[in-house]
């Protein structure tokens, strides 16, 4: 059997469904396998960025790792911006890549001698991926791919690169398919330390005004319920981090949204007041954390993440505690009702109510017109519960955040932490591959969209409808705020003008477009598109000065938000 | 950059290609700073040696081990002990040297070092010198009033001491 061969038959054995992809010289002999095969549905993309994207976005609707192909040189280049993200948000994604000749025709070793489409994309994604390899004999791709699938899904998942050049992928050799995985170095420790959680214990048991910080490692881990167990045990309020966003639903009395620079007021002024944090399954990012100094001034932390490097990484904890975030919070849990009854309302509950009932953004009056805040708040009650979400970067994504609720997880897919434009479109097609019978929309803005709306193309011809809903301020808006905010008004290079014509740009490609005025051409515009089979893109024109507010400005703390909303 | 103690962290690796790519990347893109690295075989022939000194503070040298050990081609990783490590360093020095005075000045010299003359020519003489870094720090700065023409230094390899493999588990 060749190479190309084993390398589909490998994934085959991983029940991979689907690759998104785009083809090339370096790939042809895989493409040849891939013709006529029932198994595996390749779908063409129209950039190789947004065949990561989209591999990534059915790994995060669905838990199962995303796969992504493209050829040699450009085409391998084009994948980075995807890789890094997928290792940013630590997606489970294989990306596989061709490569010139390892053996020439005339030499004796194609690869450093700069052929055509030759670039070291092992090189280049080494520091943006959890592993990569380059495959040396054919005889070594079964174990290579069982490897690479088992590193990129167990643990804190991440991208793992796999890089086959071409002869590699014609030459014949006895393959072994069994399952055999090749990595001694790579330490997975699931299972938390007792005497830790025994101290968690302690701290939770005293605690007077507890808050729990979920972040994307407990959607990663499946932990939702365990959460909710704890959670309601301790008559605690849950704060997610951006990532977190869904693991908790938001609907819940004890939810108190999203902290962070555009966090909820509510979970910020929490947060800044808990005496015990358990945090779960996040790295305290920057953007969550703020400054800091007054990140939970009076907290005693404690930390659970499958990573050792997070724990101590950005802030310094009491308790350190390395696992799963499934069966830590089980363990925890089973511990903790142990040692103590459920609390019923406590002083603390009464705090959260009032604070969220003063601070939080859906409590308050909602404008009639057609801003995004009422926008959102209409969509969440248009949309079927388990409808997947996703959003592009910037004041779209942050409007989400805090007026759009999530309250399943993995129904709201966005990218975090490497902010790339562009994302969530192509997540919403993998997400609408993953699950044909669910709604799928992307929250965009103009600049967003434009970076991938080429995509409108692969969603027509491969029949993914979702729906599109531009948020049309005519200017990249989140950096026009900061330039009015931080840099008196001075604005340079955020404009866009009036173009493309978002309606004619979807009826271009053969999707369906409308423009919305009013909150109820907006209700219609969605009703339609929920019946539609075919991409929709609803092309909303707002205010070109609308702030996502309220916000905490670059060095101050969480408590320091700033703006009235 | 992190100032601090010097520690010596070793590492035991796969011996294959760009797994020494993926360690020095790892310390520029985390802003480590490393002060020598040195790779060499083990007893075992598909395992080698890393052993880097790094210039760290405690939370900074807790992030050098736990990010190597996330690497999927690092076996095994851990700071040696500094009260039970045996480091040693080869430098080879090149010696400005013109006149017998000078050459016999320098050879008792390199004599009460413990090192050895490996070259001789008209004006310059080429030691090689083995030690702790800061025996060979102290020999350089005796060799600088001849004069060093040119300097190679291999940096720290390092192991622990006792019977056992010390504590780079695997």
């Amino acid at each position: 059997m060749n190479g190309a061969n084993a390398l589909i038959k490998s994934l085959e054995n991983q029940k991979v469904e689907v690759i998104f992809g785009i083809l090339g010289g370096a790939v042809l002999p895989i493409y040849d396998v891939l013709c006529g095969n029932k198994n595996i549905r390749h779908i063409l993309s129209r950039h190789e960025q947004c065949a990561a994207h989209a591999a990534e976005g059915y790994a995060r609707a669905s838990g199962r790792p995303g796969v992504c192909m493209a050829t040699s040189g450009p085409g391998a280049t084009n994948l980075v911006t995807g890789i890094a993200n997928a290792y940013m948000d630590s997606s489970p994604l294989i990306a596989l890549t061709g490569q010139v000749p390892s053996k020439g025709v005339n030499t004796s070793y194609m690869i450093g001698r700069d052929a055509f489409q030759e670039a070291d994309i092992i090189g280049i994604t080494t520091p943006i991926t959890k592993q990569n390899y380059q495959v040396r004999n054919a005889a070594d791709i079964p174990k290579i791919v069982n490897t690479a699938f088992y590193i990129a899904t167990t643990g804190r998942p991440g991208p793992v690169l796999i890089d086959l050049p071409k002869n590699v992928q014609t030459e014949n050799a006895e393959m072994d398919f069994t399952n055999r995985i090749d990595a001694r170095g790579y330490n997975l420790v699931t299972d938390p330390d007792l005497a830790q959680i025994s101290r968690a214990v302690e701290l939770l048991t005293k605690a007077e005004q507890p808050i729990i910080l979920a972040g994307g490692g407990v959607i990663t881990a499946n932990a939702s319920d365990e959460l909710m167990q704890i959670s309601d045990l301790l008559m605690a309020p849950v704060a997610t981090t951006f990532m977190g966003k869904g693991a908790f639903p938001e609907g819940h009395p004890l939810s108190v949204g999203s902290i962070g620079m555009h966090g909820n007021p509510a979970a910020n002024r929490l947060i800044s007041e808990t005496d015990v944090l358990l945090a779960v399954g996040t790295r305290f990012s920057d953007r969550a954390t703020a400054n800091l100094d007054t990140f939970c001034p009076n907290a005693k932390k404690i930390h659970i993440d499958i990573d050792a490097a997070e724990i101590g990484k950005n802030v310094d904890v009491d308790v350190p505690i390395v696992g799963d975030a499934k069966k830590s919070l089980r363990i925890l849990y089973e511990t903790l009702s142990r040692a103590l009854p459920k609390r019923k309302e406590t002083a603390w509950v009464k705090r959260v109510k009032e604070v969220k009932e003063k601070l939080s953004p859906l409590i308050k009056d909602l404008p009639k017109d057609l801003v995004p805040k009422t926008l959102l708040f209409e969509l969440r009650k248009l949309l079927p519960q388990d409808a997947i979400v996703t959003t592009e970067v910037g004041q779209n994504q942050m409007w989400s955040a805090l007026y759009f609720q999530a309250l399943k997880p993995r129904t709201f897919i966005s990218s975090g932490g490497l902010g790339t434009m562009g994302f969530g479109f192509p997540a919403a097609l993998g997400a609408k591959v993953a699950f044909p019978s669910r709604t799928v929309v992307d929250i965009a803005g103009d600049g967003s969209f434009i970076m991938t709306e080429q995509e409108l193309a692969c969603s027509v011809m491969e029949n993914i409808p979702v729906t599109v809903i531009v948020l049309n301020n005519s200017v990249l808006g989140m950096v026009a705020q900061w330039q009015r905010t931080l840099y008196n008004k001075r604005y340079m290079a955020v404009h866009l003008g009036k173009t493309p014509d978002f309606v004619k740009l979807a009826e271009a490609y053969g999707a369906q477009g409308f423009r919305v005025g009013s909150i109820s051409e907006f209700q219609k515009a969605i009703k339609e598109a929920l019946k539609s089979k075919v991409t929709t893109v609803i092309d909303v024109p707002i205010g070109s000065e609308e702030d996502v507010v309220p916000f905490v400005p670059p060095g101050c703390g969480l408590p320091q938000q700033r703006g009235d909303y | 950059m992190e100032s601090g103690k010097t520690r010596v962290v070793s590492a035991i690796v796969e011996n294959k290609p760009g797994v020494l790519h993926s360690v020095s990347n790892l310390f520029r893109r985390r802003n480590f700073n490393i002060e020598s690295i040195t790779v060499g075989p083990t007893e075992e022939r598909d395992l080698a040696r890393i052993t880097i000194t790094v210039s760290a503070d405690e939370k900074t040298l807790d992030q050098v081990v736990k990010q190597l050990d996330k690497l999927v081609d690092v076996v095994g990783v851990a700071e040696l002990d500094p009260d039970s490590i045996v480091t040693r360093e080869l430098a080879l020095v090149k010696i400005n040297a013109p006149t017998a005075k000078e050459r016999s000045d320098i050879i008792s010299c390199v004599h009460v070092f413990r090192g050895r003359v490996v070259d001789v020519s008209p004006v310059s003489l080429m030691v090689e010198i083995t030690g702790t870094s800061d025996k060979i720090d102290a020999f350089l700065n005796l060799m600088k009033t001849f004069g060093i023409i040119e300097l190679a230094r291999t940096g720290i390899t390092a192991l622990s001491r006792g019977g056992q493999a010390g504590n780079v588990d695997e």
